[in-house]
C-alpha cells in the first residue's frame, strides 16, 4: 500500500457509532478523523483535507442538510449521510442538497464500505472512463454505439428510456433522487411529475430485467429514488 | 297493629331530609319580640359578646343602635363590618355588605332587622335573603325580628294597631330558624322606656307611634308573640316525639285546602290558612280555580292572584291552579283526590235574590262536601271595599269585551259588534220576506237563531248586543202597533223579557264553550310541546343536539330568548363556545348565573334575588345536583311565572338535564371502557416487549461477552458464529423497535400518507430487494399481471405492509417451504396476496390475528411482538382498503389486502416507437 490512505471524516455525535466506524474503517485501510458537531465538522472537512465525509443527519447543533450545503460551497468531496428510518424527506433533501449517498441506521459495515467505494470511484472520475462501455452482470451498455444488450441480445429503447438508463449508468451505484432524474431527463419543469419517471422506469425494467418484480439492476429506493446496481 | 309505635317511613324520610339540609348550613338564631323597644338588639349583642368571650369568631354585620348609649356600649370590643354605601335618589344609604361578610366568613355574624328592605340595586331585595345566603355557606346568624313583620300575622297586627307594615318576613324563615329567643318586656315597662325616649320607630308620625304604643295594643302584641313562640315550641316538641317514635300525640294527618279567588280577600285567606294549618300542624294547599269568567279578568288582577299564590308558597303552602268550568265541582274533585280534610273558603260574594237564584259556590261546596269540614272566612275589610270599585270597573270592561289597556296580542273586537248589528237587521229582513200571515212567535225563533250565530262566532259581548237589538227590532218592526216601540198588548212585554233572557243564556253558554275550547287548546299545546321536546331529547345523541332542541323548544314555548350555560372545568359558569341559534340569548349575566348555579335557586327579573337584571335564571338540576343554568329573557314575565307555565318549564328543564346526564354518562362509560382497553393493551404491550427485548438481549450479551473476554481460545469459526448471533439478534431488535415506533406513530395519528401514483410492481420489487437476505433459499413465486394500473398510495407504508406479510410468512413456515406473492386486478380495486404453505391459521382466529400483540403461538420461539399485522391493517385501512387472512386449499395461509382504484391515474404521453436501433 504505497498510495496514501484515503481520509474519511466522521461527523457524528454518538460516541459508540463513532467508535464502530473508526474501528471498522481503520481496519479497512482508511485514515479517520472525527467531529461531534456540525460546526466542527465543517471546520475539520477543510483542515483534514478529507476525501470523503460520513455525516449524521441528526446532529445536535445544526441541520445535516445545512452541513452538506456548507461543504458544497467550496468542495465536491463525496458526502454519505446517515439517517434514521422513516425520515425519507430528510434523506431526499440531503441528496438534493448535494450529498452523494445515504445509509439508514442501523447498517452493517459491509454496506458502508460498498457505498464508500462507489463514491470514491465517482469522485476520482474512474466510473465514466471505461471506453464508453458499461457492463454489470448480463447487462451491457455501449454508449459510443448507443447499444444495449441483455444476455447478448439487443434491446430497443425509446429516447427517454435511453436517457434514463444513461443517467443511472453515469452514477452507477449511487442513489439518484426523483427530482434529480426528472430534471436531468425531462427538464426543470417536470420535477414534480414523478409518476412519469415511474412509468418509464417500469417499462425499462420490463425490457432489461429478467423478472421485473425482482429487479437485478434497476433498484428502487422507496420514497427516495433509484439506483443502478454497480456490482 | 303490632308495629304501631314504629316511626312512619315518610316521617323518617322527612327527618333525614331535614337533617341533610341542615348539615353544612349555618344556624339561625332569631331574637323575637312583640314590638320595637323590647331590647332585642341589646340581647343579641350580649349573646354575641358572650360567644366572643368564649373565643368564637363573632362579628357584627349590621346593627342599628338608634343612638341608644347602653346598646352602643355593647359594640365596644366587637368587630363591626363597615357598611356598604349605596346612592339612591340623591341620598346615600348605608347597607349591610353581604359580599364583605361572605369574604370575612366569621363563625357568627350579627345581622339586625331581619325584615329590612335593601336599597334598590342590591343583590337581594330583602335582608332575610342575605341571611339565607349567609346560612347557605355555613355562617351562623343572629338576627332580630318583631312579630308584626311575620307574614302570616301581618294583617292581624295591622288590624290591632292600625299600622300595616310593608316589610314582612315569610313564616318559613321563622319556622326553619334553629333557635328563637323571645325577648319579652311587660307593657308597662315598655311604655316607661318609650317615655324615656329609649324606643325608636322608623318613619312613623309621632301620633301614630303614640297610637301604636297604647297598652291594649302592647298586650295584644305580646300575646301574639308569645303564642307564635309557643307554637314553635310545640312544633319542636312534636318533632322530638316523632323522632323518638313517640306517636300517641300525633293525630291523623290533616290537609287543608284554601280556595282563593281574585281580590283582596285572597291574601287574607292565605294568611288565615297559614295560621289554621299551623294550629293544626297540618299541610295546606292553596288553590286558585280559574273558571272561564275568571280567565277574562284583566292582566293586573290575574297578576295579583299570582302574587298571592307566591305569598302562599313563601308561607309554606303547596299551590295549585285548577282550570275548570265550574268552581264548586273543581274544588270538590280536587279535595277528594287529595284527601283534603278541611276546606277554607271566603264568604259568598253573591247575596240576596242573586244567591237564591243563581246559587253560590259556597252553598254547593257546603252541600256536597260530605265528610270534609268547610270553613268560611269573614267579609272583606274596609280597605278591600275601597279597592273594589276599580276591580269591578276593570272586570266590567272585560265583560263588555272592550280591549284591555296594554294587553298585547288582543284581536280587534269591532267585527263582532258589527255583526251584532248586522245579524238582527238580517233577521228583520227575513221576517219581512216570510209569506204572510206570519205567527210572531216564529219570528222570535228567527231572532234567537241570529243571536245564537253571533254568540258562537264572536262570544259574549257581541251576542248580548245582538239580543238587545233583536228585542228592539222585533218590537219596532213586528209588534203592533208596527214601526213604534209602543206595545198594544202588554202580554208582549213578557215575550220581550223571555226573549232577552234566552239571548243572554245563549250568550253565556256559547262564551263558556269558547273559553273552555281555548283552555283545552292551551292544555293541548302544553302537552304537545312537552311531547315534542321529550321526543327530540330522547333522539339526541350529543350534548349539542340536546341543547339545540331544549333552547329551541323553551324559546318558542315561553316566547323567550334563552341560553343554557354550563360550568367550565374550574366550576365557573362560562359562555358556550359554539355560536348560538337565532333565538339564543346573548350576553347573559355570568355573575347571576354563577349565583344561581351555586345556590340552586332561581334569580333575576321577577324573583327575590337580583331582580334588577334583564333575564330570569333557573338552575338546571339533574340526578346528581346542578349541572347548569338556563337564562331566559321572556317577552312577558307572566309567560314564565304563571304556575302552569312554571311547572312546564320545570318539567322541560328536568328532561333536558336528564338527557344531558344520559349523554354524559354514556360518554363517561365509553371513556372508561376505552381507558380499560388502553390499559389492557398497554399491559400486554409491556409484557410482549419485555419478552421480545429480553430474548435477543440475552443472546447479544452472552455472545458479545464471550468475544470480549476471549483470551485466544476461540477459533476463528467460533468467533464468526458468535458475531453472527449478535448481528441476527440485533436485527430482530431493530425490527421490533421499528414496529413499536410505527405503531406509536400510527396511533398518535402522526403519520400522514404521502400518496402518489406508483406501479405496484415497483413496490413489490423494492420489498423483495430489501428482503433478499431472509428470502435466500426460499422458493418464491411472484405473479403480477402484465398491465398493472398505477395506484395512488404511500409507497413506504404499503411496502411496509408487504414486508410485514412476507416476514410473517417466513416466521411461521419452515425453511425451504415456498412462498407466493401475487396480485389480481378488479374494476374497482387491486388485491395483493401473500401465500405460504405453512401450518395455516387455526379456525376462528382469522380476525384476531390482526389484534394488537396477538401471536399464533404465544411465548413461542417465533420472535416479534404481534404488531406487524396490526400495523398492516392500520395502513391498509388508511388507504381505504381491507386486509384479511384465510386458509388456502391444499394447506397454508394466505393474507390478502386490497387497494382502491377509485381515482383515474394521470395521463402520460406515450412515446413514439424506439429510436435506438440495432445497427
Amino acid at each position: 500500500m504505497s498510495e496514501p490512505k484515503p481520509v474519511v471524516l466522521i461527523v457524528e455525535d454518538d460516541p459508540q457509532i463513532r467508535r464502530f466506524l473508526r474501528t471498522g474503517l481503520q481496519s479497512h485501510g482508511f485514515e479517520t478523523h472525527e467531529a461531534d458537531s456540525g460546526k466542527l465538522g465543517l471546520v475539520e472537512a477543510g483542515n483534514r483535507k478529507a476525501d470523503l465525509v460520513i455525516l449524521d443527519l441528526g446532529l445536535p447543533d445544526m441541520d445535516g442538510v445545512e452541513v452538506v450545503k456548507g461543504i458544497r460551497e467550496w468542495s465536491s468531496m463525496p458526502v454519505i449521510v446517515l439517517s434514521a428510518r422513516a425520515m425519507e424527506t430528510d434523506k431526499v433533501s440531503a441528496l438534493d442538497a448535494g450529498a452523494d449517498d445515504y445509509l439508514t441506521k442501523p447498517f452493517g459495515l459491509g454496506e458502508l464500505l460498498a457505498r464508500i467505494r462507489v463514491a470514491l470511484r465517482h469522485a476520482s472520475g474512474a466510473a465514466q472512463d471505461k471506453g464508453g462501455v458499461f457492463a454489470v452482470a448480463n447487462l451491457k451498455v455501449d454508449f459510443a454505439q448507443r447499444r444495449i444488450q441483455v444476455d447478448g441480445k439487443e434491446v430497443r429503447l425509446t429516447p427517454i428510456e435511453y436517457r434514463l438508463l444513461a443517467a443511472l449508468v453515469k452514477h452507477a451505484g449511487k442513489v439518484l433522487t426523483h427530482r434529480h432524474l426528472l430534471n436531468e431527463i425531462w427538464g426543470p419543469g417536470y420535477v414534480e411529475r414523478s409518476h412519469y419517471l415511474r412509468v418509464h422506469m417500469a417499462s425499462l425494467r420490463h425490457k432489461l430485467e429478467a423478472d421485473p418484480a425482482r429487479p437485478r439492476f434497476l433498484l428502487t429506493e422507496a420514497g427516495v429514488g433509484y439506483r443502478l446496481a454497480a456490482e | 297493629m303490632a308495629d304501631a309505635s314504629r316511626p312512619d317511613p315518610d316521617a323518617l324520610l322527612a327527618r333525614v331530609q331535614r337533617e341533610e339540609k341542615k348539615r353544612g348550613r349555618g344556624r339561625l338564631k332569631i331574637f323575637f319580640g312583640a314590638s320595637a323597644g323590647v331590647g332585642k338588639t341589646y340581647a343579641m349583642l350580649l349573646a354575641a359578646r358572650a360567644k366572643r368571650a368564649e373565643g368564637v369568631d363573632a362579628v357584627v354585620g349590621v346593627v342599628e343602635t338608634h343612638g341608644r348609649v347602653d346598646t352602643a356600649a355593647l359594640l365596644e370590643g366587637l368587630e363591626v363590618l363597615p357598611p356598604r354605601t349605596v346612592q339612591y335618589r340623591g341620598a346615600s344609604l348605608r347597607e349591610f355588605d353581604l359580599d364583605a361578610a361572605l369574604k370575612r366568613r366569621p363563625a357568627i355574624i350579627v345581622v339586625d332587622e331581619l325584615a329590612h328592605t335593601n336599597a334598590e340595586g342590591s343583590r337581594h331585595p330583602k335582608r332575610w335573603n342575605d341571611v339565607e345566603e349567609l346560612l347557605d355557606v355555613g355562617i351562623d346568624v343572629y338576627t332580630a325580628l318583631n312579630v308584626q313583620h311575620l307574614e302570616s300575622l301581618n294583617d292581624v297586627v295591622g288590624g290591632i294597631t292600625g299600622i300595616r307594615v310593608q316589610e314582612t318576613v315569610p313564616d318559613t324563615v321563622f319556622d326553619r330558624a334553629d333557635e328563637v329567643e323571645l325577648v319579652d318586656l311587660p307593657p308597662d315597662e315598655l311604655i316607661e322606656r318609650l317615655r324615656e325616649g329609649k324606643v325608636y320607630m322608623q318613619d312613623q308620625a309621632k301620633a301614630a307611634i303614640e297610637n301604636f304604643f297604647r297598652k291594649g295594643n302592647l298586650i295584644a302584641l305580646r300575646e301574639l308573640s308569645l303564642r307564635r313562640t309557643a307554637e314553635r315550641v310545640e312544633e319542636q316538641m312534636r318533632l322530638y316525639r316523632e323522632d323518638q317514635g313517640i306517636s300517641d300525640v300525633w293525630q291523623a294527618g290533616e290537609l287543608i285546602l284554601v280556595c282563593i279567588g281574585p281580590g283582596e280577600l285572597a291574601s287574607r285567606l292565605v294568611r288565615a290558612g297559614r295560621r289554621f294549618a299551623a294550629a293544626l300542624h297540618a299541610d295546606w294547599i292553596v288553590a286558585y280555580i280559574e273558571t272561564p269568567q275568571l280567565q277574562r279578568l284583566p292582566a293586573a288582577v290575574r297578576d295579583a292572584v299570582m302574587k298571592d299564590l307566591r305569598t302562599a308558597e313563601a308561607l309554606g303552602a303547596e299551590t295549585v291552579t285548577l282550570s275548570a268550568p265550574q268552581m264548586s265541582a273543581a274544588i270538590l274533585d280536587f279535595a277528594r283526590e287529595k284527601n283534603v280534610t278541611k276546606i277554607l273558603l271566603g264568604k259568598p260574594t253573591r247575596s240576596g235574590w242573586r244567591r237564591w237564584l243563581l246559587g253560590s259556590v259556597v252553598d254547593t261546596v257546603v252541600r256536597e262536601a260530605g265528610n270534609i269540614d268547610v270553613y268560611l272566612m269573614g267579609a272583606e275589610g274596609p280597605e278591600a271595599r275601597a279597592q273594589a270599585p276599580s276591580v269591578y270597573m276593570e272586570r266590567s270592561r272585560a265583560y263588555l269585551g272592550l280591549p284591555e289597556a296594554g294587553a298585547a296580542g288582543t284581536k280587534p273586537r269591532w267585527p263582532g259588534y258589527a255583526q251584532a248589528a248586522v245579524v238582527p237587521a238580517a233577521c228583520t229582513a227575513i221576517g219581512f220576506l216570510l209569506p204572510a200571515p206570519v205567527e210572531l212567535l216564529n219570528l222570535v225563533m228567527v231572532y234567537l237563531l241570529g243571536v245564537m250565530l253571533v254568540a258562537s262566532r264572536y262570544g259574549r259581548g257581541p251576542s248580548m248586543v245582538a239580543s238587545a237589538l233583536s228585542v228592539a227590532s222585533f218590537d219596532f218592526f213586528f209588534v203592533p202597533p208596527v214601526f213604534t216601540f209602543a206595545v198594544s198588548d202588554l202580554g208582549y212585554l213578557a215575550t220581550f223579557v223571555v226573549m232577552f233572557l234566552v239571548g243572554i243564556v245563549i250568550s253565556n253558554l256559547a262564551a263558556n264553550l269558547r273559553t273552555q275550547a281555548k283552555v283545552a287548546g292551551y292544555r293541548e299545546k302544553r302537552a304537545a310541546s312537552l311531547y315534542a321536546i321529550s321526543r327530540e331529547l330522547a333522539a339526541a345523541h350529543a350534548e349539542a343536539e340536546i341543547l339545540r332542541a331544549a333552547v329551541a323548544h323553551i324559546g318558542t314555548e315561553f316566547g323567550a330568548q334563552c341560553v343554557i350555560l354550563f360550568p367550565n372545568a374550574s366550576g365557573r359558569i362560562a359562555y358556550p363556545k359554539a355560536p348560538g341559534e337565532p333565538f339564543s340569548l346573548h350576553g347573559a349575566d355570568l355573575g347571576v348565573a354563577q349565583w344561581v348555579f351555586d345556590h340552586s335557586r332561581v334569580a333575576g327579573r321577577g324573583t327575590d334575588t337580583l331582580p334588577g337584571t334583564d333575564a330570569v335564571y333557573f338552575p338546571v338540576s339533574g340526578a346528581s345536583g346542578p349541572i347548569g343554568v338556563v337564562a331566559l329573557l321572556p317577552s312577558s314575565l307572566r309567560r314564565v311565572f304563571l304556575p302552569e307555565q312554571q311547572r312546564l318549564l320545570e318539567t322541560m328543564l328536568n328532561q333536558t338535564a336528564l338527557a344531558i346526564e344520559r349523554v354524559r354518562l354514556a360518554q363517561a362509560a365509553q371513556n372508561a371502557q376505552i381507558k380499560a382497553e388502553t390499559e389492557s393493551v398497554r399491559n400486554s404491550l409491556l409484557a410482549g416487549i419485555s419478552h421480545d427485548l429480553r430474548t435477543p438481549l440475552s443472546s447479544i450479551v452472552g455472545a458479545s461477552s464471550s468475544l470480549a473476554e476471549d483470551d485466544g481460545r476461540l477459533d476463528a469459526r467460533a468467533r464468526r458464529e458468535l458475531a453472527r448471533t449478535i448481528y441476527d439478534e440485533a436485527q430482530r431488535m431493530t425490527t421490533l423497535a421499528n414496529n413499536i415506533l410505527d405503531m406509536a406513530r400510527l396511533e398518535a395519528g402522526a403519520v400522514s400518507l404521502h400518496r402518489d401514483w406508483y406501479p405496484l410492481e415497483e413496490i413489490v420489487g423494492s420489498v423483495l430487494t430489501r428482503l433478499r437476505a431472509p428470502l435466500a433459499g426460499r422458493p418464491l413465486e411472484v405473479r403480477l399481471p402484465r398491465e398493472l394500473p398505477l395506484l395512488k398510495l404511500d409507497t413506504v407504508m404499503i411496502g411496509q405492509v408487504l414486508v410485514n406479510l412476507i416476514e410473517n410468512a417466513l416466521k411461521y413456515t419452515s425453511e425451504g417451504s415456498p412462498l407466493e406473492v401475487s396480485a389480481e386486478i378488479a374494476p374497482r380495486e387491486v388485491t395483493v396476496a401473500v401465500a405460504d404453505r405453512g401450518p395455516g391459521i387455526p379456525a376462528g382466529l382469522e380476525e384476531r390475528l390482526f389484534d394488537k400483540f396477538y401471536r399464533a403461538a404465544p411465548e413461542g420461539a417465533q420472535s416479534g411482538v404481534g404488531l406487524g399485522l396490526t400495523i398492516s391493517r392500520a395502513v391498509v385501512e388508511a388507504h381505504g382498503g381491507r386486509i384479511w387472512a384465510e386458509n388456502r386449499p391444499g394447506g397454508g395461509a394466505v393474507f390478502r389486502f386490497t387497494l382502491l382504484r377509485d381515482e383515474a391515474p394521470p395521463e402520460i404521453e406515450r412515446e413514439e416507437p424506439p429510436l435506438v436501433k440495432a445497427s
